[in-house]
């Protein structure tokens, strides 16, 4: 099968990259482009490892093709921290402890991101909701629901 | 220090300063087992088994290998013949000999070009199967007329006359059962079954595998065990250990799991058989669980004697474990656990290994303690409040202590049991006034803690820095409490220590972070390599100042006189001392490499509310409280995640989670919609209390605190919703459908 050309954006980033049509954006993200941040935990849209916003949407990448990315704008973990400042959530969950292995990490900074974008003083029950498509097995939840609260506190300021 | 003058207050260890890999876990650049590749790297594919077992009557690769990109198909063929026992069962675990023993059984392997390729090259493979009858079930795999999964498998523990998937028999106990049970006033019996449950980490084994003809090899994995990886691959295939070095990438959740090999040596056969090409291998989640972990499943009988007064007289289980088509379910842990938290004049244990055609078990957090704790401290819930008492009352009538000849039998040294339920008695939530639906449930657990082989290396830098090489991968925060403990024992700051997970060429054998023993016998070993450099650096001091070794002490970071006899010299700190390195003997190091003692048991006392719908049968976690001896919490943080994280895993197990087979023995829920691990909207906070009874043998009073949190959750859930609605649930999980009925079964009378 013959592979399609795709330009798009990434982090901010003009990239091209060639694309079988089976391909997802999240395998041509990792496995072409070397973005290694966002992460396949299932591969069928049920775990969010893999979250990252097209055109300012949150998504699943393993549930978008690599093509539907072509003349898009991309923003994957990698493109959290601006010129190596991090975000008030990236920084929240590391000084909370809000991760153990780390692994769903990545998924749940962008998509909290994407939360704090459209709410920037959710209540918990609506954090918890938001991220209930974010699994996490080694936490339970709480220091990642409270470093979300107490970065969308600070940035309230 | 003297073992048993163990310092309570500390300059570091205590503190909550952010994680060394904290930065690169949190932009993306921390490297995980699916994230590495080499040049030249093929990508592989696996084809498993649909039936449950099967005879394997042909397997043809000629419609794959004519696929353009497709460098090599592995079959059972390419592995050489290994002797019966752990190799044996790992081998055919890996991939199929002569039957699919479970749904999801790897059979063949192909490596091609591309991961697509990879894929669409499996599907060519095609294998011709003979279906056999299959069991699933643990306690129809106990028949004596079911389908056998292996002849001669039993080892010489079961009698003659046992059903044929029985393996393994442990038969243990002492003092006179019967006699405890006649002097009882209260004796009930119970049976109780839990289904098998996924460790459920969100990263899929993944590895890259490389192995020449020369019979040398290098692998990338995400593992809790990389030395593990090396030993058995190489024990699969045939090859030297020491040839293979094995390199653990950071590690996305493991819970007992990454503990073995699954379908790493699949990658190396491919690499040989391809000219020696590195081979990535990415499990999907269909494959992580039809084909990896999983706990066993349980059926359990569980009799108990007690006074009037709730005083514990006698106690037996029978458990049934299977753990699928292998020997292996965590049967024995279970019985070892099962009354560990009480004194008990009588106790006898049965335990049944079992086989059925389902995966290998792999150890999961506290292995079998969950089931067990599951069966016994709903009894004992159950019997308590039969006789009008409090359970934290109870339990403290009954609570081992130090002193006491454990259930599974050694005595306990000083054990912080007792101090957990005083905590719980005092914590707020107790005091929370329950609504209608509502019902509060208490639970105990235990898990031993362990110690294990570990090597661990630590070298002085010449600016006065340290860096710490460790072989236990790093899954919660262990670079941190390791940095945080040899700091403090060099008098340095924490941020001066840097701890790395090295590869197996570097350090000797290390066992996997398991058993809740990293922090313990890591963190010891570690501590040991520092005292070992500073008696060096006190050494070169002494030499300095011409006096004797013995009279120059190590305080704060530095070297001094030990008194005022010793003579007068200002003291020589670590960056004076590791500047003059290279002129005054050389490198300064210290290592440790043994099998640390002074295991330091561990308790918890859990109490959740909860809210049952009468309506729908969904019980609803209002609250939970998780109180747990850590011995010594060094970064109380990473301490309390995994509290909550233990107590979410069994509140899953106790509400959602299950292996569901339909008749035809095929998993019906191989993925995470199906299988529903807890949520973050299914969930309150989930409250900690750290108690630290620090354990006399550990340098900081170190037990481990990985474990025992799994162990509660499954009986105290069970308990409130008893306490909510008036019905003890004997089966796990608590699904709303299975509650639903029970609580239209009573409504009707």
């Amino acid at each position: 099968m013959s592979k399609i050309h795709v330009t798009t954006t990434v982090n901010g980033d003009t990239v091209e990259f060639l694309a079988d049509p089976r391909e997802t954006l999240l395998d041509c993200l990792r496995d072409k482009l070397g973005l290694t941040g966002s992460k396949e935990g299932c591969g069928t849209g049920d775990c969010g490892a893999c979250s990252v916003t097209v055109d300012g949407v949150l998504v699943s990448s393993c549930l978008v093709l690599g093509v539907e990315a072509q003349g898009k704008s991309v923003t994957t973990i990698e493109g959290m921290d601006k010129d190596g400042e991090l975000h008030p959530l990236q920084r929240h969950f590391v000084e909370k402890a809000a991760l153990q292995c780390g692994f769903c990490t990545p998924g749940f900074l962008v998509a909290a991101k994407a939360l704090l974008d459209k709410n920037p003083d959710p209540t918990e029950t609506e954090v918890r909701y938001w991220l209930a498509g974010n699994l996490c097995r080694c936490t339970g939840y709480d220091k990642i629901v409270r470093a979300v609260m107490d970065a969308a506190a600070e940035m309230r300021g | 220090m003297p073992k048993d003058e163990i310092k309570q207050t500390f300059r570091l260890v205590g503190t909550r300063p952010d994680r060394p890999d904290g930065l690169d876990k949190v932009t993306g650049r921390a490297r995980y087992g699916a994230d590495f590749s080499a040049p030249g790297m093929l990508w592989a594919s696996v084809v498993r088994s649909p039936h449950a077992h099967a005879r394997i009557k042909k397997i043809d690769a000629s419609k794959a290998l004519a696929l353009e990109g497709v460098k090599a198909v592995v079959t059972r063929a390419d592995f050489p013949e290994v002797p019966a026992g752990e190799y044996w069962d790992l081998q055919e675990n890996t991939i199929a000999g002569e039957r699919a023993l479970y749904d999801g059984h790897a059979v063949a392997a192909v490596a091609a070009t591309s991961q697509l390729i990879a894929h669409d090259a499996a599907r060519l493979i095609e294998v011709e199967y003979e279906i056999l009858p299959h069991v699933t079930d643990v306690d129809e795999a106990f028949k004596m007329d079911a389908p056998v999964i292996r002849e001669g498998a039993a080892d010489y523990s079961v009698p003659e006359g046992s059903p044929p998937n029985v393996v393994k028999v442990l038969d243990f106990g002492r003092g006179d059962v019967e006699a405890g049970f006649a002097s009882a006033d209260l004796v009930k019996e119970g049976h109780y079954t839990t289904e098998a449950t996924h460790q459920g980490y969100i990263e899929p084994h993944a590895c890259v595998g490389q192995l020449g003809s020369d019979g040398k090899g290098e692998m990338w994995v995400c593992t809790q065990g990389h030395w593990y990886i090396r030993r058995m691959c190489a024990g699969v295939l045939g090859i030297e250990a020491a040839n293979l070095r094995v390199t653990a990438s950071e590690i996305g959740g493991g819970f007992g799991g990454k503990t073995t090999i699954f379908m790493e040596p699949l990658s190396l056969a491919l690499s040989r058989k391809s000219g020696g090409r590195p081979v990535k291998l990415v499990m999907s989640r269909a494959e992580v669980l039809r084909a990896t972990g999983p706990t066993a499943s349980a059926s359990m009988d569980v009799k108990i004697g007690m006074t009037k007064d709730g005083k514990l007289t006698a106690a037996t289980a029978v458990f049934r474990m299977q753990g699928g088509a292998f020997t292996g379910s965590p049967v024995d842990a279970a019985l070892n656990c099962a009354f560990a938290c009480y004194e008990l004049p009588a106790v006898h244990h049965l335990g049944y290994d079992i086989l059925a055609n389902r995966p290998k078990a792999a150890a999961y957090r506290a292995p079998g303690a969950p089931m067990a704790a599951f069966a016994v401290e709903n009894l004992l819930d159950e019997m308590w409040g039969e006789l009008g008492l409090d359970p934290l009352d109870a339990r403290m009538m009954n609570a081992a202590k130090e002193g006491t000849k454990s259930s599974y039998g050694p005595t306990f040294k000083r054990i912080g049991f007792e101090e957990t339920l005083e905590a719980a008695k005092a914590h707020k939530n107790l005091s929370v006034k329950l609504g209608p639906n509502q019902g509060r449930g208490v639970a105990a657990g235990f898990w031993f803690n362990y110690n294990g082989d570990t090597s661990v290396s630590l070298a002085v830098a010449e600016d006065g820095t340290a860096q710490v090489s460790v072989g236990t991968p790093d899954i919660g925060g262990s670079r941190a409490s390791i940095a945080l403990m040899v700091a403090e024992t060099l008098g340095i700051e924490y941020e001066d220590v840097r701890v790395s997970v090295v590869e197996t060429g570097a350090l000797g054998v290390n066992e996997p972070t398991h058993g809740s023993r990293a922090t313990f016998a890591t963190g010891k070993a570690a501590v040991e390599a520092a005292e070992s450099a500073i008696k060096d650096m006190c050494r070169r001091a002494a030499k300095k100042w011409g006096i004797d070794e013995d009279a120059v002490e190590w305080v704060d970071g530095a070297a001094r006189p030990a008194g005022p006899n010793a003579g007068k010299f200002p003291p020589l700190s670590i960056v004076e001392i590791a500047a003059k390195m290279s002129s005054t003997g050389g490198p300064i190091a210290g290592h440790y490499e043994g099998n640390p003692p002074g295991v330091g048991e561990s308790f918890g006392t859990h109490v959740v509310d909860v809210e049952v719908d009468p309506e729908t049968g969904r019980t609803e976690i209002l609250r939970y409280l998780v109180v747990q001896d850590a011995g010594r919490a060094i970064h109380p943080s990473y301490v309390e995640g995994q509290y909550q994280g233990g107590a979410v895993q069994g509140i899953g197990w106790a509400l959602n989670e299950e292996y569901v087979y339909g008749a035809d023995g095929r998993l019906q829920n191989p993925v995470f919609l199906d299988y529903r691990i807890p949520v973050a909207s299914d969930l309150p906070m989930i409250d900690t209390v750290i108690v630290e009874v620090p354990n006399p043998g550990h340098p900081y009073g170190v037990r481990g605190v990985g474990e025992t949190g799994i162990t509660p959750p499954l009986p105290a859930v069970a308990n409130a919703i008893a306490a909510a609605t008036g019905i003890r649930m004997h089966s796990l999980p608590i699904s709303p459908s299975k509650l639903l009925a029970a609580m239209n079964a009573k409504r009707k009378g």
